[in-house]
């Protein structure tokens, strides 16, 4: 099998696994606990909570471990919103592609009374800092950025947008789901308030994650319990997991610019070898892109049939087509760009990883150009196309 | 577990009457790009008999095969007994189809009415 959709979730690594059997076998105590035991526990947890901070520019105290990223996103907004409201502040700024972690946190607070502005992403699947700007108002209490898409893999101008806020003294988070471990991040240097971050999106476990906060922010509880997490957040501590994950990010980190160079070299290839798929199109900046991330439009097709036969072929790749959603919209990611909705179900998304190899590459090209070919041969779409009877909308 | 049963997935890999007929007398389309699936039947009806059928669908995984299984069911069958056809016929025949994937034996379904309706009212002229 070649595995395509490392955005959906990544093979932990061998030091992420070796890390987690062994605090399960020998350092199972719970951190809590004040005998030795346990307090050997606790020293790698807070031994983590220190990689994770060193990694991002951030200091220990301004890290909580979470469940992952979906949690990390709504406690961010949540805790801004609550800080907001009392200072009267009910406004929040947000994009319009961001993940459905933050977007139904933020419908949450619309029914509650917040207002929400959702920023155009425009074709190229990019925020501008300026629009931010102009979008910020005396009552706006967050502004929440995420810093790459998730579908397209386009990278958001973090740093700027982050000033953007700092100068109107506004908060900023931003959903680094995607980016952290594959870009290079500083918390200080971009001028970012919180983020959110998943660790099975860089080689780590599931099911853990962290939220980072600048000090001084306060955060509101998502679960009441007892004193973990400085008391917010309760629940025993997944200490495996989150050890894990440390070691898996430090590793990420550590080979990331040679991880980069590798990918990109493989992504172009894929995107030049799809391109030659008459009436397709690259979703997203080609330039501002995640490494990994490949995202192509093939009009007169459906995308769940695709991925469904590039299975059969032995490629795990994903769609944003309503038939892989279970609504009968297509990705609102898609959407945003102006993908029209005939063109947008017909849409492919490849996330390679760093065991890609140039072979796997062609067999891609040559299985995605079968696959397209065969599912146009009997689309009545496709034919009203060639025959005239409706317009092309892809080149 | 798989998202189709077995008999969704052979339809699906090998549709059944895939193409289109040239000089067809019952043909109809259902269904839009918009929401992601449309359907076109060919019918070749003889003495009230159909005696060819041929499909072309833009669709997921359950539309292809809900297609392929429609046109296996009525093929050589009588236009009464077509006009009959029921989508939880076309489901039950694939065993089963998930809830959400429904509507695709709906459209089957829509599309046989559509293409002998067509071919009903052309007979009339």
């Amino acid at each position: 099998m070649i595995y395509a959709d490392n955005a959906a979730t990544t093979k932990m690594s061998e030091v992420a696994i070796n890390t987690m059997v062994s605090l399960m076998n020998e350092t199972y105590g719970n951190p809590s606990s004040l005998y030795t035991f346990g307090q050997k526990a606790k020293e790698a947890l807070e031994k983590a909570r220190a990689d994770v901070a060193a990694v991002i520019g951030a200091d220990k105290k301004e890290i909580l471990f979470t469940s992952g990223g979906s949690e990390a996103d709504n406690q961010a907004i949540i805790s801004a919103a609550e800080l907001g409201k009392k200072n009267g502040k009910k406004h929040i700024i947000s994009t319009a592609f961001e993940h459905h972690a933050v977007l139904h946190t933020l419908n949450k607070l619309a029914k509650e009374g917040f207002e929400i502005t959702l920023l155009p992403v425009h074709e190229n699947g990019i925020v501008l800092p300026e629009e931010v700007e102009a979008a910020i108002r005396e009552d706006t209490c967050l502004v929440t950025v995420m810093f790459a898409n998730n579908e397209i893999g386009t990278i958001q101008p973090i740093r700027e947008i982050g000033a953007v806020c700092r100068a109107k003294g506004v908060l900023f988070h931003t959903d680094a789901v995607q980016a952290i471990g594959h870009l290079p991040i500083n918390v200080v240097d971009d001028n970012i308030d919180m983020l959110s971050a998943s660790g099975h999106k860089f080689h780590g476990p599931k099911g853990v994650g962290f939220l980072y906060f600048k000090k001084g922010i306060r955060l509101t509880n998502l679960i009441e319990g007892g004193a973990q997490e400085k008391g917010k957040r309760a629940g025993t501590e997944n200490v495996p997991g989150i050890v894990a994950m440390a070691e898996a990010l430090k590793e990420s980190v550590a080979k990331m610019e040679s991880t980069t160079n590798y990918l990109i070299n493989k992504r172009d290839r894929l995107i030049a070898g799809l391109k030659e798929i008459p009436h397709s199109a690259v979703n997203g900046d080609l330039t501002h892109r995640l490494p990994s991330n490949v995202n192509f439009c093939f009009e007169g097709i459906e995308g769940e049939s695709l991925l469904l036969l590039l299975d059969d072929k032995g490629i795990a790749a994903s769609s944003g087509s309503a038939c892989t959603s279970g609504s009968l919209d297509p990705s609102h990611v898609l959407l945003a760009i102006g993908r029209v909705h005939d063109v947008a179900h017909g849409s492919l998304r490849l996330s390679i990883g760093e065991d890609i190899t140039d072979e796997d590459v062609d067999y891609i090209i040559k299985s995605v150009k079968e696959v397209v070919e065969y599912l146009r041969g009997f689309s009545p779409v496709w034919r009203d196309l060639v025959s005239g009877k409706t317009q092309f909308i892809l080149p | 577990m798989a998202l189709y049963s077995e008999k969704v997935m052979d339809h699906f890999r090998n549709p059944r009457n895939v193409g289109v007929i040239e000089d067809a007398n019952g043909i109809g389309e259902v269904g839009n790009a918009k929401c992601g699936d449309i359907m076109k039947m060919y019918l070749k009806i003889e003495d009230d008999v159909i005696q060819d059928v041929k499909f072309e669908t833009f669709g997921c995984g359950s539309a292809i095969a809900s297609s392929s299984m429609a046109t296996e069911m009525i093929k050589g069958k009588p236009v009464s007994e077509a006009m009959n056809l029921t989508n939880k016929a076309v489901a039950e025949a694939l065993d089963g189809l998930p809830d959400y994937k429904m509507h695709c034996s709906v459209l089957a379904e829509e599309a046989i009415k559509s293409a002998l309706e067509d071919y009903e009212k052309r007979k009339s002229e």
